[in-house]
């Protein structure tokens, strides 16, 4: 019973970090068509920020820090999606390489400011405690994750579906052309989106930071994750994404402790299996 | 600068008639530098071993006025970026355009693997760090020491010491899923179960696993858990070991990497009283590392580890070596003769090496505690001259497989 209890919350929790990685990336390529591949390098790079910043000041608490992290690295990438991207925007298959090149650019960049070394982010003083609940222990810091995670579902829901700026992206994402027939500022909205999903990777890297330490390579660990919830939850859909996560969550969890010979493959046989069976993805709003 | 006659002749010799000639001309000796290639992983995730390594024998190399033995020394350091194949182009690099005499490194068995049989072919003297067993077990090379340790070599003392000073009776073993762990997690487990204690789980995990989560649950209850991992896979496991209350519950151990010098200086309070081995601390109480250690920690601001005191130790072997033959690098048969009939006072202790290439030396249980407000390895006891072999039968060890994840097999694991 313990087992599965435990593996339940393991699963919630990775679920929950899932979710802020992936969000961002089903986001950007819901809207812009395009498989950001720096976006597990925005994701590490919230990671080193919050390590450095929380290493200066102990007294920072995670939250400011995420949110700053957040803010920082939005900024890098909206400079990116101005000052590269939409030079290429007619060249999709470019877009992605330089995509793929920034990253680079961006691990190389870390590991000459940063080194090699392992740096943990720390765990929120009030929350090193375990939790205990009916006789078993709990890093209470896991499920404050998950908490944070449905956070910012909600409001990432809210913004789609109640603000205007939800509305003109829904638009976008539908039908680009026929909403910049419309009047709709349809490349600025993408620096917004560029900008939106970058920096909830820099903030999901800070928050997932207690848990993953920042070290070289984190954003090659991240990227592949990202895909597959995004091509299992179906592109440009935010519940999509959501539920994907938690999916991947309890399939990884389980899968490794009930049949740790496939820990390798256990990640993509979901995906395969979507992909054969429903191209789009479970809830996807684009057809294939 | 003008080229002398004698440095043009060395050169054309080098480059013509290589192989064949070369080692047997002495008109060379003192005519030039002496070269040494260091492969190191400086980019890539190894970086900070490979970094490491570089250091060290910068500052070896600058210790002694670049000179050993009465000839200047030249440094040429590839990175490898801890790619097996960068790694073999890198090599050939060094040998073929940089005339190199001897080699140094590389850090990772898959590195050094890929380049072994090339440095053989072309009769390079090298000084290993990999742990890979059989490089100097069913495969040697007579061009080939490590001064290191193989992967279980450091393994078996603490073994040891958990079956009969600790009491231990059961121990669950982790490490990274490949030939390094393998090979330590199955060291211990034959060391461990000898002395009469019992494996009851190994768990290998993946070398990128997002999270650690899963596997710390799965933990069942034991004396201790042994940590067979390497750089920042063990530190992240370890980290989340700590969160869910598990350090509480049972001792932690850990292999030569576990909990390295370069993972103590990013952890806290919660690594103390954990107890690994190694064939090094920076804490040791020698006299060479009395020197290297402080000078170290004063010019980078953190220990030496494994990394920085492997380099500084080939070093030191090299020296030893090349005093012996009087400073020739070009009579390479001489030179590997005396490596290995070296018994150099090092940074680790004495260094002897067996008929394999195998080095003889100390090994050291550490514990983690704070000295000066860092933490450090301090050593609580010395396993004097402990070979590959332990106290086994070589003859019989070598007839058995290669350790891997399933040799020897696990006999008390717990459902």
């Amino acid at each position: 019973m313990q087992f599965w209890i435990i593996q339940g919350l393991n699963s919630l929790s990775l679920g929950g970090l899932l979710f802020l990685l992936a969000s961002g990336f089903s986001l950007i390529f819901g809207l812009m068509r395009l498989a950001n591949l720096t976006h597990g390098a925005f994701f590490m790079l919230g990671t080193y920020f919050g390590a450095t910043a929380m290493r200066a000041n102990s007294d920072l608490s995670i939250w400011t820090v995420a949110v700053s992290a957040g803010v920082a690295v939005a900024a890098i990438g909206g400079l990116f999606e101005r000052l590269v991207l939409t030079r290429l925007k007619t060249n999709p298959l470019g877009q992605v390489l330089v995509t793929l090149g920034m990253s680079f650019i961006i691990s190389d960049a870390c590991l000459a400011l940063w080194g090699g070394d392992s740096i943990p982010v720390p765990t929120p003083q009030n929350l090193q405690a375990p939790t205990r609940l009916f006789g078993f222990v709990f890093p209470t810091y896991r499920l404050v994750l998950v908490g944070c995670a449905i956070t910012a579902a909600i409001t990432l829901y809210l913004l789609l579906e109640r603000t205007r700026l939800g509305a003109m992206i829904r638009a976008g994402v539908d039908d680009a052309q026929m909403a910049r027939a419309v009047g709709i500022p349809v490349a600025n909205l993408f620096t917004i989106v560029f900008c939106l999903g970058a920096g909830i990777a820099g903030a999901g890297g800070v928050l997932g930071g207690p848990i993953l330490s920042a070290y070289p390579g984190l954003d090659a660990d991240m990227l592949p994750l990202a895909l597959i919830v995004v091509i299992l939850g179906g592109i440009g859909s935010l519940l999509g994404a959501f539920i994907g996560s938690f999916i991947v969550g309890f399939i990884y969890t389980f899968g490794t402790a009930l049949f740790p010979e496939l820990a390798y493959i256990i990640l993509f046989l979901p995906m395969i299996l979507v992909l054969a069976l429903r191209p789009q993805g479970l809830l996807g709003r684009l057809g294939a | 600068m003008p080229i002398s006659r004698r440095q043009f002749v060395s050169t054309a010799a080098g480059a013509g008639i290589a192989s064949v000639a070369a080692p047997r001309l002495t008109f060379a000796q003192n005519s030039g530098p002496i070269r040494i290639g260091l492969l190191a992983a400086k980019t890539g995730p190894l970086a900070s071993g490979g970094i490491d390594m570089e250091l060290a024998l910068t500052m070896f190399l600058k210790e002694r006025d670049n000179t050993l033995a009465g000839r200047k020394v030249e440094l040429i350091v590839a990175d490898t970026a801890g790619v097996p194949a960068t790694a073999r182009t890198k090599a050939q690099e060094l040998i073929e355009k940089n005339n190199i005499h001897c080699v140094i490194g590389p850090l990772a068995a898959f590195e050094a693997l890929a380049i072994a049989d090339y440095l053989t072919e072309k009769e390079v003297p090298t000084l290993g760090v990999a742990a890979a067993e059989d490089m100097t077990q069913r495969h040697p090379s007579p061009w080939f020491v490590r001064l290191t340790s193989t992967s279980a070599q450091c393994a078996y003392p603490l073994a040891e010491y958990s079956a009969k000073e600790l009491k231990y009776k059961k121990i669950v073993t982790i490490a990274d899923d490949f030939a390094y762990g393998h090979e330590m997690c199955a060291g211990f487990q034959r060391a461990f179960e000898d002395n009469g204690g019992k494996i009851i789980q190994k768990i290998f995990t993946p070398l990128a696993t997002p999270d650690y989560g899963s596997y710390v649950a799965q933990v069942k209850s034991a004396d201790a858990i042994f940590l067979g991992t390497a750089g920042s896979n063990g530190f992240r496991f370890l980290r989340q070991f700590i969160e869910y209350g598990m350090k509480d519950k049972m001792a932690v151990i850990g292999g030569m990497t576990a909990l390295d010098e370069s993972v103590l200086r990013n952890m806290g309070d919660e690594a103390l009283g954990i107890l690994t081995t190694s064939w090094y601390s920076a804490e040791l109480d020698n006299a060479a590392n009395k020197v290297f250690a402080p000078a170290f920690r004063k010019q980078f601001k953190y220990d030496p580890g494994y990394y920085a005191g492997s380099t500084y130790l080939s070093g030191q072997v090299l020296e030893a070596a090349l005093t012996t033959t009087k400073g020739n690098v070009e009579d390479k048969k001489a030179l590997m003769t005396a490596i290995r009939g070296s018994n150099a006072d090092t940074v680790r202790g004495l260094v002897k090496f067996d008929d394999l290439g195998n080095v003889i030396g100390n090994v050291y249980i550490r514990k983690v505690t704070r000295s000066d407000g860092r933490l450090v390895n301090s050593v609580i006891k010395t396993y004097p001259d402990v070979t590959q072999f332990w106290t086994y039968d070589k003859t019989a060890f070598l007839k058995n497989p290669v350790y891997s994840r399933d040799y020897p097999p696990a006999k008390y694991l717990e459902p």
